[in-house]
């Protein structure tokens, strides 16, 4: 009786976790489904603290375990700041990996709980589930770390590549393939733990070739696999909720991985085996000594105020340097002001722009620019022929028409912005370094382009003033 | 095609999904007596991978119809589901008879709920900042 009142509202809970994620099609609905999955966890809970035979001092524990790690989060998560989100996110994911491992251990050491088997003595299906669990909950937890540290720039973005990694991170997954078949005939306590060891040097490992631009796929790729460490622990205790919730989080992961990939002409095993952009400062180097080679026309912050007041249409490109420089609040100030001169304002976003999906949406969102205004590329790209201005705020690599172009380019292919279409460019960047990808901009060079030296801050915010006189 | 079209479109996709899953649930559920009948440890197995699969293709058409512009909320929101891994958690700190079963459940359950409310409050303050032009 017990056992089907919890399975009923563990369907209620998937099926509340589902419509939580359809929510999403519209920033409308997208607030009830949220609401839906607060309420479908809401039930999870309870359904379970309701499971007989729970005692006094269990319930206490996990009381206080929910009291403590709720208050965390909820501070944390109303103290962030937006440009923070994806170090908050892959933090956040390195602890779904954490509960992982750590469940794993609790149903390994007292399977009865779970019942899965006794001590020493629990089902070879279970133990299987187990290890998969307990390797990609622990693979999901260091990768995270690391990906934190990157974000957190605790440590340096740039790939650390070094010889033959490829062929020992290889070599590390059949060692953890063996040890994992040996788990399941012994079942013993030390291979438990080597699992758990390997793996966390393994998910270190992946993530340390990868560098910053291509970090929105890392992070959608551990979305992806603390959804399947979920799943492998569902599979473990045999429970619905759990495996369901894993799949569609798996599920999810895995497309916004595949979006960014294609955002960026490249294939997952590329991105994967990373390295990509190492050279990005050799080739600045080369370019910054001498100044540049070519000629650019640049121009002052009161030049593009000018320009910009007598324009009919203006697209705002935002990339990931307006979300270092903070200049959100500021750019949007500046598309009031044009559209109180008339001007029709609208913003341009590439999937791949920021270090995570959608990042540049919510910041905007923050900055309180209508999400209406805000277009993804395919959406605003034929636009750009009628546009008076583009103005390219923090972005490089996404609006390069090299790619278009020039085979050899590292970026061939890529979908980028079609800027260079607009009658004017403005370009804000503080120097002629090239982008992430090492390549030179065709686009700095373009007759119709003007650079406007500078932080994104300061130089918005000069326009800003003489947008007011 | 225009956006509303799109939009029908979407929230029709959305649904067909979603009578699948119901269907699929359905017919899990009609198979569970004839997979109970089976007996033996392999076949529960079977009725979770299929439940699993099922899932998977939900979650696929599900997050298609998602908007680019929601992508951040939608790691947000699978963020804070996933660590429904607190189920587990609760069993292990509520039923364990070990200290060992009872410490790694505790600590499973702390960090899981710090994902739980982190995640889902900060979705809900992202998706609070999405408003409508005018």
């Amino acid at each position: 009786m017990a056992q089907t009142f919890s399975t009923l509202a563990y369907i209620v809970a998937s099926v509340l976790f589902i419509l939580a994620l359809r929510g999403l099609s519209h920033p409308e609905t997208s607030r009830r489904g949220n609401l839906y999955g607060m309420v479908g966890m809401g039930i999870a809970i309870l359904a379970t603290l309701f499971h007989a035979g729970m005692g006094v001092g269990g319930l206490g524990l996990i009381i206080a375990g929910l009291a403590i790690g709720g208050g965390i989060g909820a501070y944390l998560a109303n103290r962030i700041q937006m440009t923070a989100l994806p170090q908050l996110v892959a933090a956040f994911h390195s602890l779904v990996g954490m509960a992982a491992v750590l469940v794993a251990a609790a149903a390994f050491y007292n399977p009865e709980s779970f019942g899965i088997g006794h001590p020493g003595n629990i089902h070879a299906g279970s133990l299987v589930e187990m290890s998969l669990g307990l390797a990609i909950g622990a693979i999901t937890f260091s990768g995270s770390v690391i990906a934190f540290a990157k974000l957190q720039a605790l440590m340096s973005g740039a790939p650390i590549t070094f010889k033959g990694q490829h062929y020992l991170n290889l070599g590390l997954g059949i060692l953890l393939l063996v040890l994992v078949i040996s788990f399941v005939a012994t079942g013993s306590a030390v291979l438990f733990w080597l699992i758990a060891i390997l793996a966390f040097a393994l998910g270190f490992l992946l993530i340390i070739p990868i560098g910053g631009a291509d970090m929105p796929v890392v992070v959608s790729m551990l979305n992806s696999y603390s959804g399947w460490a979920a799943a492998g622990i569902g599979f473990t205790l045999g429970n619905l909720l759990l495996i369901v919730t894993g799949a569609l989080v798996g599920a999810s992961g895995a497309i916004l991985s595949y979006i960014m990939c294609k955002g960026m002409n490249r294939s997952i095993v590329n991105v994967l085996l990373g390295g990509f952009g190492s050279d990005a400062g050799v080739a600045s180097a080369a370019g910054g000594d001498g100044g540049p080679a070519r000629p650019v026309k640049s121009g002052s912050p009161e030049d593009a105020a000018y320009i910009m007041k007598n324009a009919g249409k203006i697209i705002i490109v935002p990339g990931y340097g307006m979300a270092v420089a903070q200049a959100q609040q500021v750019l949007r100030e500046m598309g009031d002001l044009l559209k109180k001169e008339g001007a029709e304002v609208s913003y341009a976003i590439h999937p791949v722009a920021g270090r995570m999906p959608g990042h540049m949406n919510v910041l905007l969102a923050e900055a309180n620019v209508p999400y209406d205004e805000v277009h993804e590329l395919e959406e605003i790209n034929p636009e750009f022929a009628e546009a008076d201005v583009a103005f390219v705020i923090g972005a490089n690599d996404v609006t390069n028409p090299a790619a278009k172009t020039d085979k050899s380019s590292a970026i061939y292919g890529m979908p980028i912005l079609d800027v260079e279409r607009a009658k004017t460019v403005f370009f804000i960047k503080r120097g002629m370094a090239s982008g992430y990808a090492g390549v030179e901009n065709e686009l700095f060079f373009r007759d119709n382009t003007m650079m406007l030296f500078g932080d994104a801050k300061k130089v918005t915010q000069q326009i800003v003033q003489a947008l007011q006189h | 095609m225009n956006p509303t079209e799109l939009a029908n479109q979407a929230s029709a996709t959305a649904e067909r999904a979603l009578a699948l899953a119901a269907q699929a649930r359905m017919m899990a559920e009609s198979a569970a007596p004839a997979v109970a009948q089976a007996a033996g440890h392999a076949e529960p197995f079977l009725l979770l991978l299929t439940i699993f699969l099922l899932a998977c293709f939900v979650g696929y058409h599900v997050v298609w119809n998602v908007t680019p512009a929601l992508h951040s909320p939608l790691m947000g929101v699978t963020n804070a589901i996933s660590s429904v891994i607190v189920v587990g958690a609760i069993l292990a700190t509520g039923l364990g008879d070990s200290i060992a079963a009872k410490v790694f459940g505790f600590l499973a359950m702390t960090l899981a709920s710090v994902n739980i409310f982190g995640g889902f409050l900060v979705t809900r303050r992202m998706l609070a900042m999405f408003k409508k032009k005018g």
